[in-house]
């Protein structure tokens, strides 16, 4: 590898890598994204290495294996340039004819695209699948586009041109007066204003500086920070090593959680090639700048994610929160002045220093610019990640891109925000994403998890999963979060087990309040926020669960009684088969009942019901 | 010299207090009363009990928030409440968890009689160390031993010996066992799970319930 030491040294790098791919007449690109992995891609990618080579293939198609594309719902996912082909569900099997059809002969194999769920046609080109149409791709269009582990794929596309420009044309100041211009707003969850941070950082005295990149993204059902870091590391550092120009920090960290293996991995390989030619270092681009990145592993605690307790995870104590009157870009990592910020906003800096902060801040809405990614999870057609502008309606979210409910089923509620987050009811879906509109209704941006729930689902019974989920990760460092959660976790079971009397939900309330207003840190005080939304938008439910000992989604088993309906059994047995604990009870083509005492509610009679005879009151 | 100062509004009285002290310190310098349960003079704040949560905000308006008194330091201008409602609503709960937690430690105990709960509402335990964490800094600070830490995280954290094995820093100068407030004889008066005496703070004479004798002050690292 060649080193970098002038700006004019990248340009012609850029140009050379440009003319060397030139001579390849086919791209085929395999997602390897987490969700791809776990169907199977790297099986495909295999075998399509082997393919190639024994058709002698080599010199004409290049194989790439990407970062996440997003539709992690469809995946593995192969795209053929320059047709543009979208092959979707592509397996091992499909090897030989991607190669012998459509590499060779330009034939698209119709069994493998994407077929609309509405109009039922099928779809050849990304850009008209319906989960991209109304997505603003901009952070997370080049994951596609890229290898991951080849610095040259990203130099190709026009990487570290941000960096160039802003350490050839711009000052320290500039650089935080676009930012602050840009309105760029921390996408970790709080959204606070990324250029007043920044100007803090420069301002505050003390030295070394540093900057931190935050990836211990643990909310269950969110991997957009994963992702990005695993799809395109080197925007990640682009975006630090601006940073750590306009701050004056000479050292950088990523903290990354020791569960993502290959946000690891990428990132390390990232470091490491940028450190050879010249990008990491003495004397950035001839510019005077000495910066480093590390990468400093987290061990998997949610709690770590708050920026004093991963400050003091990365100093190597207990990951713990302290107390934040003096703010951590005045006293942070070893008492200096750091700068944190999470993966998706260091990943908006190059663009915005690229395209300018106009450009930036004609996305969004009046207070919160620029795009979100989002992990559309649940209980929705299209799941994956989404990239929206700020703004758009979780209706347009739920039901455009994400396709609407599964197997035709209303949906409820959506919660937004992981665990710090609440449950957003299904009429208020027309309220547009930003971070202050989510804040209003109870819930929270956070950093981007989107969890979709139909119909079936008690809301008690996911309050108590957050309660539950929250308990576990609490640090234990603080009483209000340590007891609080843990009797809140004790009253919620209570209810659900029908145990719950009228002082429950007021108890509950009064404690949610308490824990909010007293805990350390923003996971204590961000807690009761699922428990508090869902007693606001579904009190109801609550009390049905208190007053008539009844759950209306029929999920809490002690509160539920199974039923076979004596007009719809057919008498076929089925459910005498399966059931574990042979609490059903008839002669064949006889309808059958469910002796009560022996039921373990287990709901496998209901599963495997073809007549839909098994109720659940 | 005169030391630098900062003015604040503590309850209302506008006072005056050393700059780089916390609230805690200004306001038991001022004779106002803060209840305390991870708190030592001469050992670092941990601001792990909350107990001493006070309400802070700004001159000329603006939200409030509540903080811990001891780790918070004084600022020019703020404007502090030790009694209001939020933050008596914040330490009955307070108290309540912890006294439910621990109905058999004597300051767990004081904290509950003064906030003048007389039930708890959640289930009763019987867990004999409040994590307050005093042993651990009594013993790096102080006594230089760092022979304890805590182990573990959320409801199953406690405080371990490295490896459950004594460390030969460790010299038995008893030291945790001097500032832990499980080691003072707790009030007998809780007798039925969930429901609390409170005599010692109705009665105008010492009830003769009170092990240590301490009847008014409660404890003796809780100066009223």
């Amino acid at each position: 590898m060649r080193r970098i030491r002038t700006v004019f040294d990248l340009e012609k790098w850029k140009r050379e890598i440009i003319a060397k791919q030139g001579q390849y007449e086919t791209e085929i690109s395999v997602c390897g994204g987490t969700g791809c992995h776990a169907y199977g891609c790297k099986k495909v990618k295999n075998e399509l290495v082997k393919a190639i080579r024994k058709n002698g293939y080599r010199s004409k198609v290049r194989l790439k294996f990407t970062g996440c594309r997003g539709f992690c719902e469809r995946g593995p996912i192969v795209t053929i340039q320059p047709q543009g082909i979208f092959y979707q569900r592509v397996q091992e099997k499909d090897v030989p004819a991607i190669l012998s059809e459509t590499v060779a002969q330009g034939r698209v194999l119709e069994y493998l695209l994407y077929e609309d769920a509405v109009t039922k046609r099928k779809v050849t080109s990304e850009k008209d699948v319906s989960f991209y149409q109304k997505q603003q791709r901009v952070v997370l269009e080049n994951n596609g586009l890229i290898e991951p582990t080849k610095i040259e794929d990203y130099i190709r596309i026009g990487g570290y041109q941000a960096l160039a420009k802003a350490l050839g044309e711009m000052t320290p100041d500039q650089i935080i007066d676009e930012v602050k211009a840009a309105g760029l707003r921390g996408r970790g969850g709080a959204g606070f204003p990324t250029g007043i941070k920044w100007e803090g950082c420069r301002k505050a005295p003390g030295f070394p500086k540093y900057v931190i990149c935050n990836c211990d993204e643990g909310d269950p059902g969110a991997y957009m920070d994963r992702s990005l870091l695993e799809g395109n590391p080197n925007l990640i550092l682009e975006g630090m090593i601006v940073g750590a120009y306009a701050m004056g920090a000479k050292q950088g960290f990523i903290y990354v959680r020791h569960e993502y293996p290959l946000a690891c991995r990428n990132a390390e390989t990232a470091i490491s090639q940028a450190r050879k030619v010249g990008l990491l270092g003495q004397n950035i681009m001839g510019s005077g700048l000495d910066f480093d990145v590390e990468i400093a592993q987290g061990g998997g605690a949610f709690v770590c994610g708050e920026s004093t307790a991963l400050i003091a995870s990365i100093e190597g104590k207990v990951g713990e929160p302290r107390s934040k009157q003096t703010h951590t870009v005045i006293q942070g990592l070893w008492g200096k002045p750091t700068n944190l910020n999470n993966v998706e906003t260091w990943a908006n800096i190059p663009m915005i220093i690229q395209q300018g902060s106009q450009w930036f801040s004609s996305m969004g809405t009046e207070k919160s610019k620029g795009t979100k990614i989002f992990s559309l999870v649940g209980q929705v057609k299209n799941t994956g990640l989404v990239e929206v502008p700020m703004g758009i309606t979780l209706k347009e979210i739920i039901f455009d891109i994400g396709g609407g409910p599964q197997n035709g089923k209303r949906i409820k509620a959506v919660q937004t925000g992981g665990p710090s987050g609440g449950c957003i009811p299904a009429p208020l879906f027309d309220l547009p994403v930003d971070f202050d509109s989510l804040t209003q209704v109870g819930s929270m941006m956070g950093s981007g998890g989107m969890i979709v729930m139909e119909e079936g689902t008690c809301m008690v019974d996911v309050a108590k999963y957050f309660v539950h989920f929250l308990q576990e990760e609490s640090c234990g460092k603080c009483l209000p979060c340590r007891e609080g959660l843990k009797r809140m976790g004790e009253i919620l079971e209570g209810i659900t087990d029908g145990q719950g009397n009228g002082e429950s939900l007021f108890l509950l309330e009064e404690l949610a309040q308490v824990v909010a207003d007293t805990s350390l840190c923003g996971l204590g005080k961000t807690a009761p926020n699922p428990v508090l939304s869902a007693l606001r938008y579904f009190r109801p439910e609550f009390e049905a669960h208190i007053e008539q000992k009844k759950c209306p989604a029929a999920v809490c088993t002690p509160l539920i009684k199974y039923a076979i309906s004596q007009g719809g059994c057919t008498g076929c047995g089925a459910c005498q088969k399966v059931c574990p604990t042979q609490a059903i009870a008839g002669e064949r083509k006889q309808p059958h009942r469910i002796l009560a005492e022996l039921c373990g509610k287990c709901g496998s009679c209901r599963d495997i019901c073809k007549a839909n005879a098994v109720l659940v009151q | 010299m005169k030391p630098k100062t900062v003015n604040l509004t503590l309850d209302g009285a506008l006072i005056e207090a050393e700059k780089g002290s916390t609230i805690l310190q200004a306001a038991r310098q001022f004779g106002i009363h803060i209840p305390t349960v991870c708190y030592l003079e001469n050992l670092s704040p941990y601001g792990g009990c909350r107990v001493c949560v006070v309400e802070i905000g700004h001159n000329g308006g603006g939200k409030t928030f509540l903080d811990t008194s001891c780790t918070h330091e004084v600022r020019e201008g703020i404007v502090v409440q030790t009694k209001s409602p939020r933050v008596i609503r914040a330490r009955r709960m307070l108290a309540e968890l912890l006294v439910a937690s621990a109905p058999n430690v004597k300051i767990a105990q004081d904290i509950a009689a003064r906030m003048g709960l007389l039930r708890v509402r959640f289930p009763m335990e019987d867990q004999r160390c409040i994590l307050c964490g005093l042993c651990i800094r009594m013993c790096s600070e102080q006594m230089d031993g760092r022979a304890l830490g805590f182990a573990g995280r959320g409801v199953t954290k406690r405080v371990s010996l490295p490896f459950e094995t004594r460390p030969e820093t460790c010299r038995l100068c008893r030291g945790c066992d001097y500032v832990c407030p499980g080691m003072v004889a707790p009030c007998p008066g809780i007798k039925e799970p969930g429901e609390l005496c409170g005599r010692c703070t109705r009665l105008e004479e010492m009830p003769n319930c009170c092990p240590t004798g301490t009847f008014g002050c409660f404890c003796e690292r809780n100066p009223l």
